[in-house]
C-alpha cells in the first residue's frame, strides 16, 4: 500500500464526502478560512441580537414579547455553539471577542441597519433570517464536522424564526392602513440589504473558489441569492405587498426571477464601517463586555477561593 | 370579595410583568453569553407567570378584558406591582440582588398559594414554583459569588443592598385587598428573612438595621421609574388604539 502524505489524505476525505474533524491534519489555509467564517458567523449571531433586542421592551402584545425574547435568546445560543465550533480550530472565545471589539473580525453587515418600527421585527425574521437559512442549509453539508453539526441544530430553530417574522408581517398586512404602510416600509428598507447578505457577485468574491473546492461552500453567492429571490418573490404575494424593485420579473425561459442591480457601493461602504449603525453596534458590544469585566473577575476570584477551601478540606 | 381577588391577582400579574420587563433590558447586553441566556430564561418564566395571572384576572373581570388590555391599557396609578421590581437594573449586582430578594419571597408566597383556597391561583402557583426554585438558586449563587468575590464586587453588592433594602418590607405589609386573602404574611417574612440571612452570611454581606421602609406600589403609588417603564411597554398599543398585532 502506498504511503499517503497528510495532504492527500485530507483531499481524499473531501472527495469522499467525509467530514474533517478537529484532530485531523488540515491545510493551514483551510483552518484559517473556517476559523474566519465560523467566528464571523458567531459574531453575527451575537451582534444580531441588538436590532431585535431593541424592540423587546416595546413589543405590542405579551405573546409577541414572549416570542421575540425567545428568538433573541436563541441567537445567543447559536452564538455559543458557533464559538465552541470555532474554538476547535485553536482560537479561544476571548480572543475572538477581542478581535470583534477591535474591528479586526467582521460580522454580517445586515445588522448595521437600524430597526425603526415594529414591522422591522417581521422583516428581519422573514428576510434576514430567510436569507440566513438558505446559506445555513447549505452549510449543514459543509466539510468541517463541528461547523456542519452546529448548523443542523441552528437550522431547526431558524425556520421557526422565519415563520414568526412572516406571521408578524401577515398580521400587519391585514391590519389598519397605518399598519399596512408600516409593513411595506419595512420591506422596502430591508429588501436590498438582505440581497447583499449573500456577498459579492461570484466574479468579485475573493474567498469563494477555494472554499468551493474544499466544500466549505457548496453553492456560489449568486446561486444562493437567486434561490432567495425566487422564494421571496412568491411569498410576498401572500402578504399583498411589493418588493422595491421595478425590474423584478418572472423569466419563463430561465425559470427564475430576474431582478435589478444591487448597489454595491452601499454594500462596501457598510462593510468599511460606514453603515447607519456600525458604530452603535460595536459600542454596544464593547460596553456590555466592559461593564461585565468586574462580574467575570469576581466569578473567577470566588471560584478560586472555593477551590482553596476544598483543597484545605481534603488535606 | 371578588374585587379583592381581582386586585390581588392583578398585583401578582403586574409584579411579575414589571420584573420581566426590567430583566429583559439585559437581553443582548449581559456580562457573558451564558448569563445573558440565563437571565433571559428568568425573564421568559416571569412573563409566562404574569400572562397566567392576567388571563385569570381577565376572566374574573369579564367585559372583554384580556391579558393585553390589562397590561397595556392601565395607567401608572392602576398598576399594583411591588416597588422593588420597578427599580433600575443599574449593574449586574443590583439586578441579581433584586431577583434574589424577590424570588426568595415569591417562592414562599407560591408555596402558600398552592395550598390556598383559590384553585386557579393554586394551579398557577404550582406551575410557577418549579421555575421559581431555579430563580432562587441562580440568584442566591450570584449574591454569594459577588458578595464574596473581589473587593469591588463586594462593594457593589453593599451599594445594591443600600439601594434596594428599603423596598423589601412592602412584600410583607398587606394592603386592603390582601386582608381577605389566606396569605400568612408573618410566616412569609420569617422564612424569607431566615434565608436571606443565610445567603448574606455566606456572601459576607450585612443586613441593614433600622432602615426606613418604603411602601405604596401595591396601592398604585409608585416610584418615578414606573411611568417610563409603561411608556415603553405600552407605546404601540397607545399609538395605534384598537389595532391587532
Amino acid at each position: 500500500m502506498p504511503v499517503q502524505n497528510p495532504e492527500q489524505i485530507f483531499q481524499q476525505k473531501i472527495e469522499d464526502e467525509l467530514k474533517i474533524e478537529p484532530k485531523d491534519w488540515m491545510p493551514d489555509a483551510y483552518r484559517k478560512t473556517n476559523l474566519r467564517q465560523i467566528s464571523q458567523h458567531a459574531h453575527s449571531e451575537v451582534v444580531g441580537m441588538l436590532p431585535e433586542g431593541n424592540w423587546i421592551t416595546r413589543a405590542p402584545s405579551l405573546k409577541r414579547k414572549a416570542i421575540l425574547i425567545a428568538k433573541v435568546q436563541d441567537e445567543a445560543g447559536h452564538g455559543l455553539y458557533l464559538y465552541s465550533a470555532a474554538e476547535t480550530l485553536g482560537q479561544s472565545r476571548d480572543e475572538m471577542i477581542a478581535d470583534l471589539h477591535t474591528g479586526k473580525a467582521k460580522y454580517s453587515s445586515i445588522f448595521n441597519y437600524p430597526s425603526l418600527t415594529w414591522a422591522d421585527m417581521g422583516a428581519i425574521g422573514w428576510l434576514v433570517d430567510g436569507a440566513a437559512i438558505i446559506n445555513q442549509v447549505m452549510l449543514t453539508r459543509t466539510s468541517y464536522g463541528p461547523y456542519a453539526r452546529a448548523m443542523v441544530r441552528i437550522c431547526k430553530e431558524e425556520s421557526f424564526h422565519q415563520r414568526q417574522g412572516f406571521e408578524i408581517l401577515l398580521v400587519l398586512s391585514q391590519g389598519t392602513d397605518e399598519q399596512k404602510a408600516m409593513c411595506q416600509d419595512a420591506i422596502n428598507r430591508w429588501w436590498w440589504p438582505s440581497l447583499m447578505m449573500f456577498g459579492p457577485h461570484d466574479s468579485e468574491s475573493t474567498h469563494s473558489e477555494q472554499s468551493m473546492q474544499w466544500k466549505i461552500k457548496r453553492k456560489s453567492n449568486d446561486e444562493l441569492r437567486q434561490q432567495f429571490v425566487d422564494m421571496i418573490a412568491e411569498q410576498i404575494k401572500v402578504l399583498g405587498m411589493k418588493l422595491p424593485d421595478k425590474d423584478l420579473k418572472w423569466n419563463a425561459e430561465k425559470k427564475h426571477y430576474d431582478f435589478g442591480k444591487i448597489n454595491w457601493d452601499e454594500f462596501w461602504n457598510v462593510v468599511r464601517g460606514n453603515g447607519p449603525c456600525n458604530k452603535q453596534r460595536l459600542d454596544a458590544r464593547r460596553k456590555a463586555h466592559e461593564n461585565g469585566q468586574w462580574v467575570r473577575e469576581a466569578a473567577i476570584a470566588y471560584a478560586e477561593k472555593r477551590n482553596e477551601k476544598n483543597k484545605s478540606k481534603v488535606a | 370579595m371578588k374585587y379583592a381577588l381581582i386586585d390581588y391577582t392583578l398585583h401578582l400579574a403586574d409584579t411579575t410583568l414589571i420584573l420581566a420587563q426590567r430583566n429583559a433590558e439585559w437581553c443582548g447586553h449581559g456580562p457573558i453569553l451564558e448569563q445573558d441566556i440565563a437571565i433571559t430564561n428568568i425573564t421568559l418564566d416571569l412573563l409566562g407567570q404574569s400572562r397566567n395571572f392576567y388571563q385569570y384576572a381577565a376572566s374574573l373581570i369579564g367585559h372583554n378584558a384580556s391579558e393585553d388590555s390589562l397590561a397595556y391599557l392601565r395607567k401608572e396609578r392602576e398598576f399594583k406591582n411591588l416597588l422593588l421590581v420597578e427599580q433600575p437594573n443599574k449593574d449586574w449586582g443590583q439586578t441579581t440582588l433584586r431577583q434574589f430578594l424577590f424570588s426568595q419571597f415569591h417562592f414562599f408566597l407560591l408555596e402558600q398559594l398552592q395550598k390556598g383556597n383559590d384553585t386557579q391561583l393554586a394551579a398557577i402557583a404550582e406551575k410557577s414554583i418549579k421555575e421559581t426554585t431555579y430563580h432562587v438558586r441562580w440568584s442566591s449563587e450570584w449574591v454569594i459569588r459577588l458578595g464574596d468575590g473581589t473587593e469591588e464586587s463586594h462593594q457593589r453588592m453593599e451599594n445594591a443592598i443600600e439601594e434596594l433594602w428599603r423596598y423589601t418590607d412592602e412584600m410583607f405589609t398587606p394592603v386592603e385587598y390582601e386582608n381577605e386573602s389566606s396569605v400568612d404574611f408573618k410566616e412569609l417574612k420569617t422564612k424569607w428573612l431566615n434565608n436571606v440571612k443565610k445567603v448574606f452570611a455566606e456572601a459576607t454581606l450585612t443586613i441593614p438595621e433600622n432602615e426606613f421602609m418604603q411602601t405604596g406600589g401595591k396601592s398604585g403609588v409608585h416610584t418615578e421609574h414606573l411611568g417610563y417603564i409603561l411608556s415603553d411597554l405600552q407605546y404601540l398599543q397607545r399609538t395605534f388604539p384598537g389595532a391587532t398585532w
